[in-house]
């Protein structure tokens, strides 16, 4: 694995003001100096409990949340996210061939043939059947509109993912399958994941290297070997010990 | 999506309302008499074959006049409901969709504008443009729907911000436009259609409340309101010219009401 970049955070701090229209509440920090770089071609893990910042964390690398202090680098254009709930990710009113054209159609360049194409072969490499363009979401199964939702995010090729716990709203059978199939995505169209999940199974599954978060900070790194087999934080061990 | 039971509404409506409309659109183009003429046949006679909703006082065949008024009134109201829903749901969805501070703003004087009875607010448009014109009355009553419409569609709008579908949109790099037009519109229509019922039926009964005080359209023109308010002074001799006109209304309400109903019903999964 080479050390070129497609990520890099620097001491991002954010967080919010709670209270109402006219009166500012306390301010609620959410992350506290996130530091981080996501290299080229590895799938990072990021674990943590629910409520630790993780959301935000990915909300802010997109750009949804600016952060107060310290910047995020990308180093690819139009990164991507897979949300965790399959149901809502997916347009209600069109079907899934529109879904999945209409980013070509935002992005501008290619003409309705090209489209197609596009379509057709990315349906392909998520393993749906070509039936499935005329379905509308309602119709699929969880699973399916998870890899409709994986084909949509990729099908404008960007480089690098987020996966916001994009498993865990599927049964483990599935969760296996559409695991090993951002495994193969990763090599046949050279991608990088910042993959989030609170499921340190899952991680070990499928991550190189893992960070683990509490209340907002890093608490830790190091590759899954190092995490799993040698945690140093008693936080990690918690995590661990909560897993099995 | 559930299929099980039978949406009665949405059939017994769509039937109802394409019904009336088939008759409306046939009163622009046909109707059994001239509805100007006079002295098509003896004043103040009953329904009868000849006359199925009887003459006025001018000898006037009634159900002449109710079909080209009620031509007038769905005109009325279509343009009516088309105002307000537009140029409802450009502020509703732009306020649900941005929120801040214009969105508190325009919402709260939305509120203050439906606190008022939407009558008198068309009376005060009017009065501002000038009565009897039918173009103003559509104007009045279209500015007038403007809030109800935006009140609808901009918490519809607001729902679906945050939506992860919109959220990817925006990540491919979709405009706000296209966001807004393609991506959020079509899941509005939900609330949107039933919506556009109900203020098609207040658009019809305002008109009338209007042309029956006198505000509303003038002759040669004729709604049914006019008709309502003519039929009024004749009451005593000629019970049917009241109860045609009025009948006419009704029926038109109850046709739009009930295709609303089934809409909405559709949309909690009846078919």
């Amino acid at each position: 694995m080479n050390e070129e970049l497609v990520l890099s955070l620097r001491h991002v701090t954010s967080g919010y003001h709670g209270g109402g229209l006219l009166r500012r509440g306390p301010y609620q920090e959410v992350l506290h100096d996130v530091s981080f770089d996501v290299r080229h071609g590895e799938i990072l893990g990021l674990v943590g409990e629910s409520g630790t910042g993780k959301s935000t964390l990915a909300r802010t690398i997109l750009g949804m949340v600016s952060p107060d202090c310290g910047e995020v680098v990308h180093f690819t254009k139009r990164p991507q996210m897979i949300f965790q709930d399959p149901y809502s990710s997916l347009n209600p009113a069109y079907t899934v061939g529109w879904i999945l054209e209409e980013p070509l159609r935002i992005y501008g360049k290619y003409g309705a043939a090209e489209r197609a194409r596009r379509v057709g072969d990315m349906l392909e490499r998520v393993g749906l059947p070509e039936e499935c363009l005329r379905a509308k979401p309602a119709e699929l199964s969880g699973g399916q509109r998870q890899r409709v939702s994986i084909a949509a995010a990729l099908i404008q090729r960007p480089r690098f993912l987020i996966a916001d716990e994009p498993v865990s709203a599927l049964d483990v059978t599935i969760q296996s399958q559409i695991l090993a199939l951002l495994k193969a995505l990763r090599q046949e169209l050279d991608l990088s994941y910042l993959f989030i999940s609170h499921d340190l199974n899952v991680i070990y599954q499928l991550c190189d290297r893992v960070l683990v978060m509490k209340s907002g900070r890093i608490v830790e790194r190091g590759t899954v070997e190092e995490i799993f087999e040698h945690p140093k934080e008693p936080y990690t061990r918690q995590l661990l010990s909560a897993a099995e | 999506m559930k299929k099980t039971q039978k949406n009665g509404y949405l059939r017994v409506g769509l039937l109802l309302t394409g019904l009336m409309a088939a008759l409306i659109l046939l009163g622009m183009v046909w109707t059994p008499y001239d509805p100007q003429a006079m002295s098509v046949g003896p004043k103040f006679a009953p329904p009868s074959l000849r006359f199925l909703m009887g003459t006025d006082n001018f000898g006037r065949d009634i159900f002449s006049r109710v079909l080209q008024g009620a031509g007038a009134t769905f005109v009325i109201a279509l343009s009516t409901v088309a105002i307000g829903a537009v140029c409802g749901t450009v502020v509703g969805a732009l306020t649900g969709y941005f929120g801040g501070a214009v969105d508190e703003t325009l919402m709260r004087l939305n509120d203050a504008l439906t606190a008022f009875p939407s009558i008198l607010l068309a009376l005060v448009v009017i009065s501002l443009l000038g009565p009897g014109n039918k173009y103003n009355v559509i104007l009045a009553l279209g500015l007038v729907f403007i809030p109800s419409f935006a009140r609808v569609t901009r918490t519809a709008f607001a729902s679906l911000r945050e939506v992860n579908y919109v959220k990817s949109a925006r990540l491919m790099g979709a405009s706000t436009a296209r966001i807004l037009l393609v991506h959020m519109l079509p899941n509005t229509l939900h609330v949107l259609l039933p919506a556009l019922t109900i203020g098609f039926n207040n658009a019809v009964l305002a008109e009338a409340s209007m042309s029956f005080l006198d505000i509303g359209v003038t002759p040669p023109d004729a709604s049914l309101g006019y008709m309502l308010s003519e039929a009024q002074s004749l009451f005593t001799a000629a019970p049917w010219y009241a109860v045609g006109t009025g009948g006419a209304i009704v029926l038109l309400v109850f046709s739009v009401g009930l295709l609303g109903e089934g809409l909405q019903r559709r949309d909690k999964g009846v078919v």
